[in-house]
């Protein structure tokens, strides 16, 4: 099939070799800077995105008056939210107060170590990419449970804990999905999973791809999952009891982690930098703005979903989906290594919707009333 | 079997919202765009004409919340009112326009404009002066249809195109 | 080894971006669950009742446009129809065609607000909102063309209503009428089907027949629960009985049914639209009406069916220029007795979801 990459069209890429410019620092010097201007850049862009766009789809214009087209409004809203007061709780844990939003958002920021912006331009080609990147996020739950256990209020540490509940459940059909994939491409690495998609995997993994957006959007507590944060239930969830700098770090972390996730669907299942005119890392972060332009598509659509049923669909709906979605793969990938690629997106796709309708057909998400 | 709550209700949503990018935003940027208000707009002001008034004072007894003070003193050699005072607290008043509908000399019209935001309390009462009529403070067509005539039209939401051809 | 717990008691707060207005609840929770609810409210008591005592017939008519001060017109057309009664006045045709549009496209204008304000708790970040509010933005500016204002209209009185409609209100009105059922399927394609509404509201806040009886609930919910009951059928005032429409009704009474039945009765109220558009004949608009009105000594009820329920104002009169007694039947302090048993045994999402289903405005439950 496609698990050997040499027989495919011509380089016209280059291919950076794991030391340039010159020795291991000057590298690792580089891409450091590189990293964090990108995260700030596009998280910036991002917020951009999301205010214009939302509005355009609610027939209202968005943010237009700082800058042109309101490109500068992140900025003034950054420089609003630095100049603010620092109120720490009276009775709160200082020093968990204090480190939970570091907590948070380092890890955030390491997961861009391994994500290829062109052939080999990577922080560091480690062989085993993918399972740290899924290592790495989950120490960001950690962060946000410390920020509503240091806060001392109750409704901080009902949202954390219904935080961490939902981010626990959905790391499971997230970590099938992208086994699948690794089992297409045959390599843990970002660059030769990037490098073994002649067609993008999306086509050939259809289920994969919408079991990961789900689980990802429930992840990153995104609309429709946001319940943690809901303006429209009690209180703001965790960082209720944040104000100042630190409340815009967990602001900064929300959209890093919408960030992190497309960076990785574009990664893993649009073909990372792979196209054919423009130069490849501008072929990513169309790919990755493409991505999170779907994110607010649904978030301005959709409504949210209660704590159980949040539960119920990682639990029932998601998981075994993914496990089947992983069994076929494997089955296609050993019993039929070398079939044509038309024919095995004609079979994937049919199996997808066979499943999602069964599966919704026996889906039955549980009664909420309780006797008292 | 039946299939039901297979994912097609959100695709539905989903196309809802995809298509309203392709229209016009319904936003007005004050100020630089305005619209223009009914002819019959009940502003914050009251436009009162001195040479019809004659004190009567039925104005001030119709007003629900008493917001009209009127001093009138006779004047015997012309054997009329003389008003001497004529004050409307616009921070109490609400604007109901029972006071232009009771009037019997069709003397008190309700104001045109909207935009009278002061910065302290007292500068919102308005003595006899600041009650004539004059270019910048215009009369509006509320119980006076022949006023109403010569004003601007409103314009419309559903008279709005919204698609972009 | 079992973990001790013990309930907690939490203020859904009279300032929250989701109470429609100031209005408070205490819940006592058990982790997630409500066990028990107190609704408190008088945060805006303005005592309507009493200043109506000081104000002349007409003078009130002001007082009432700020009771339920989404659905203005309603308010006024209650109390004048009251007066009506007392003094025994006759209104002229037109005047009681005017009213029967102006009544009904505040209907459509106030259950826009509802299904807006509920879609909005249920999670969809503002869409639908900010969609029906464009539809309201057409109705307030054709409300703004025959009354001078965009809230707050006072535009019926004792003997009619106190302007006619300029010349462009029926072109308007007539194009208003006929794009309104495009809009409404678009906002049905948008939520109706929805699953993860109907997750979130079907079977949410079950109220049956027997309750909504027995605890005079009225209005939309009434009718969401499985009672075939609208005052326009059951008692018609005005001239509701020369036009022909249908109550639609809903068979469980949860919140899906609340939200479907405010749709269809939008779809109903522009049919009432399109009939008396055809049928209004010219004339005067308001009889004639002495300055000061004064009824003779008595007392006289009228109800309306507002979109929150039943309105009904209570007069008693003392042959004075100002009413002896204005009591208001209030129909969303009446809907709301029945919220605790709704709420209990649901989590405290669902519990700002079926509080926003019954739609209530904090100024008709204050007064």
């Amino acid at each position: 099939m496609i698990l050997n990459p040499s027989l495919n069209l011509e380089h016209y890429w280059q291919t950076l070799p794991p030391d340039w410019p010159g020795g291991f620092w000057w590298h690792w010097l580089v891409f450091t800077v590189i990293i964090i201007a990108f995260v700030l850049t596009l998280v910036m862009g991002y917020i951009w995105i999301e205010r214009r766009g939302m509005a355009r789809m609610q027939a209202r214009l968005g943010p237009n008056r700082a800058g042109p087209f309101g490109l500068l409004q992140p900025v003034a809203d950054a420089i609003k939210v630095l100049i603010k007061e620092d109120i720490i709780p009276a009775n709160a844990d200082k020093i968990v107060h204090w480190l939970a939003p570091v907590v948070a958002f380092v890890p955030v920021l390491m997961i861009f170590a391994v994500v290829p912006f062109q052939d080999g331009a990577l922080l560091a080609d480690l062989n085993i990419g993918i399972l740290y990147v899924v290592a790495i996020s989950s120490v960001s739950t950690v962060g946000i449970f410390m920020a509503g256990w240091g806060s001392n209020s109750k409704y901080s540490l009902l949202g954390a804990m219904r935080n961490v509940a939902a981010v626990v459940s959905y790391e499971i059909p997230l970590m099938l999905s992208v086994i699948s994939v690794v089992l297409i491409a045959g390599s843990l690495s970002m660059n030769q999973i990037v490098m073994a998609q002649n067609i993008p995997f999306i086509l050939l993994q259809p289920l994969g791809f919408l079991l990961f957006f789900i689980a990802g959007c429930a992840e990153i507590n995104r609309s429709p999952f946001d319940l943690m944060e809901a303006d429209s239930e009690l209180v703001a969830g965790f960082h209720t009891e944040y104000s100042g700098m630190k409340f815009a770090l967990f602001y900064l972390v929300e959209y890093a982690e919408a960030l992190a996730i497309s960076a990785i669907i574009t990664t893993l299942f649009l073909g990372g930098w792979r196209g054919p005119v423009l130069p490849p890392w501008l072929w990513f972060v169309l790919k990755v703005i493409i991505v999170f332009f779907v994110m607010v598509w649904t978030r301005t659509t959709l409504p949210r979903v209660r704590i159980d049923q949040l539960m119920a669909l990682a639990w029932k709906f998601l998981f075994p989906l993914a496990l089947i979605n992983l069994i076929i793969t494997g089955i296609q990938v050993l019993a039929w290594p070398e079939a044509l690629p038309g024919v095995m997106i004609l079979v994937n796709i049919a199996i997808m919707v066979i499943l999602v309708l069964l599966w919704s057909r026996f889906f039955k998400l549980g009664w909420g009333r309780v006797e008292v | 079997m039946k299939f039901e709550r297979y994912g097609i209700g959100i695709a539905k949503g989903l196309t809802v919202t995809f298509r309203h990018l392709f229209r016009h935003p319904v936003t007005t940027q004050y100020p630089e765009q305005r619209l223009n208000t009914s002819r019959r707009i009940r502003g914050n002001e009251l436009i009162w004409d001195d040479m019809k008034c004659t004190g009567c004072a039925t104005c001030a007894k119709t007003c629900p919340q008493g917001a009209i003070e009127i001093v009138t003193s006779t004047n015997l050699v012309e054997n009329k009112y003389v008003v001497e005072k004529y004050q409307v607290d616009t921070g109490y008043c609400i604007q109901c326009g029972l006071c232009v509908e009771a009037c019997p000399y069709e003397a008190l019209f309700m104001g045109y404009s909207y935009e009278r935001a002061k910065y302290r309390r007292g500068e919102l009462v308005q003595t006899k002066e600041m009650m004539l009529e004059s270019p910048d403070r215009q009369a509006s067509g509320y119980m006076y249809p022949e006023i109403a005539a010569k004003l601007p039209q409103q314009t419309l939401l559903v008279e709005r195109n919204i698609r972009k051809e | 080894m079992a973990i001790k717990t013990e309930p907690f008691v939490l203020n859904i707060g009279p300032v929250h971006p989701s109470t429609h207005g100031v209005f408070r609840m205490r819940a006592t929770l058990d982790g997630e669950v409500i066990i028990d609810m107190e609704p408190i409210f008088g945060y805006l008591h303005r005592g309507i009742e009493k200043l109506a005592e000081e104000r002349t017939y007409t003078g009130v008519i002001p007082l009432t446009d700020r009771l339920d001060y989404i659905a203005s017109m309603s308010n006024n057309l209650a109390y004048v129809l009251a007066v009506e009664k007392l003094v025994g006045i006759p209104v002229p045709e037109r005047a009681e065609y005017l009213r029967v549009i102006m009544a009904e496209l505040q209907r459509i204008a106030a259950y826009l607000i509802a299904v807006g304000a509920f879609l909005n708790e249920c999670g969809a970040f503002f869409t639908p909102f900010l969609y029906m509010f464009r539809e309201r933005e057409k109705i307030i500016d054709l409300f703004e063309m025959v009354s001078g204002q965009r809230l707050l209209y006072n535009y019926m009185r004792v003997g009619g209503v106190s302007q006619d409609i300029p010349e462009e209100f029926l072109p308007a009105l007539d194009k208003f009428v006929r794009e309104m059922p495009g809009f409404i399927d678009e906002y049905d394609r948008l939520l109706a089907e929805n699953e993860i509404l109907l997750a979130r509201a079907k079977g949410v806040g079950i109220l049956t027949k027997e309750m909504a009886i027995n605890c005079s609930v009225s209005g939309p919910v009434l009718r969401a629960s499985g009672v075939k009951w609208d005052i326009r059928k059951a008692d018609p005032y005005s001239i509701y009985d020369r036009f022909e429409f249908e109550i639609p009704t809903g068979e469980v009474g949860d919140c899906y049914d609340r939200y479907r039945v405010r749709i269809e009765e939008m779809r109903q109220s522009l049919r009432i639209i399109e009939q008396a558009m055809e049928q209004i004949p010219s004339g005067t608009v308001k009889s004639e009406v002495p300055y000061l009105i004064r009824p003779p000594a008595g007392e006289a009820y009228a109800h309306i069916e507002t979109p929150k329920g039943e309105l009904g104002f209570y007069l008693v009169s003392d042959n004075s220029i100002a009413p002896y007694r204005c009591h208001i039947r209030a129909p969303s302090l009446m809907n709301l007795t029945v919220l605790r048993e709704m709420v209990i045994g649901w989590k405290i999402q669902d519990a700002i979801i079926i509080f926003g289903s019954i739609d209530i405005t904090v100024g008709e439950v204050d007064r």
